[in-house]
């Protein structure tokens, strides 16, 4: 499931409700990610979605993701709008029948996310506003899953 | 009518998120021009790299013909997480 949400979000309940009632799931997965500070010099980050394409998109690739990996369950909470410094702004959430398909769903996802799903990142700080686009290192991150 | 959407930078490059183009053009190639003569800096924008264009919610590569009342949406390089 995705969701899009401008509200804050608790990573814990999220956490334990995708991992209730599962008899045969041996592993859950999950990377949290939370927006830095950048020692003060952001001091808010803000996250723009076009949530009737934004949510359809994500899913197509938590759908991919689903197939590759051999997934029983894949979840991803995304933050919009505006997020302070040490609040979560991604929570993805993998289940399989083992830990390494469940380890690497979190990795292609979290690749995806970072440089691929249409979302826009603008850093607030003392000194102004700057938009940030995605560095060599993430675009080559989700090269790594093409072909 | 063609409307058009505007994300990430785009929107503070051109001043606003959303506009309606009329009468609609008949080509996406046909709006560029469009959106050329009334705002030169988005198109100066739009022909950077890492722009990326979606058609009634469908990325789209190249010219194509846009129906009356499409929507265009132009993105600048995708960052979540």
């Amino acid at each position: 499931m995705i969701t899009l949400t401008e509200k804050p979000f608790d990573p814990g309940a999220a956490l334990s409700a995708f991992s209730a009632g599962r008899a045969d799931t041996g592993a859950v997965a999950s990377f949290l990610g939370l927006a830095r500070g950048e020692a003060g010099r952001a001091t808010a980050l803000e996250l723009e979605a076009w949530p009737e394409f934004t949510g359809p998109e994500i899913e197509k690739i938590a759908d991919e993701a689903g197939r590759r990996f051999s997934l029983h369950d894949v979840a991803v909470i995304h933050r919009t709008g505006e997020i302070a410094p040490g609040e979560a702004i991604v929570l993805v959430m993998t289940a399989a029948a083992h830990r390494r398909e469940a380890f690497e769903a979190c990795d292609f996802l979290m690749d995806y996310l970072k440089s691929r799903a249409p979302l826009w990142k603008k850093e607030h700080g003392p000194s102004g506003a700057r938009w940030i686009e995605p560095t060599t290192r993430d675009l080559a991150d989700a090269e790594r899953w093409d072909g | 009518m063609t409307k058009v959407l505007l994300f990430g930078r785009l929107r503070d490059v051109a001043g606003w998120r959303e506009t309606e183009v009329t009468p609609a053009p008949a080509m996406l190639s046909d709006l560029r021009r469009r959106i050329d003569q009334a705002w030169p800096e988005l198109a100066r924008a739009l022909a950077g790299p890492g722009i990326q264009t979606a058609v009634n919610r469908a990325l789209v590569r190249g010219d194509i013909a846009l129906a009356p009342g499409a929507e265009v949406a132009f993105m600048p390089p995708m960052s979540g997480g």
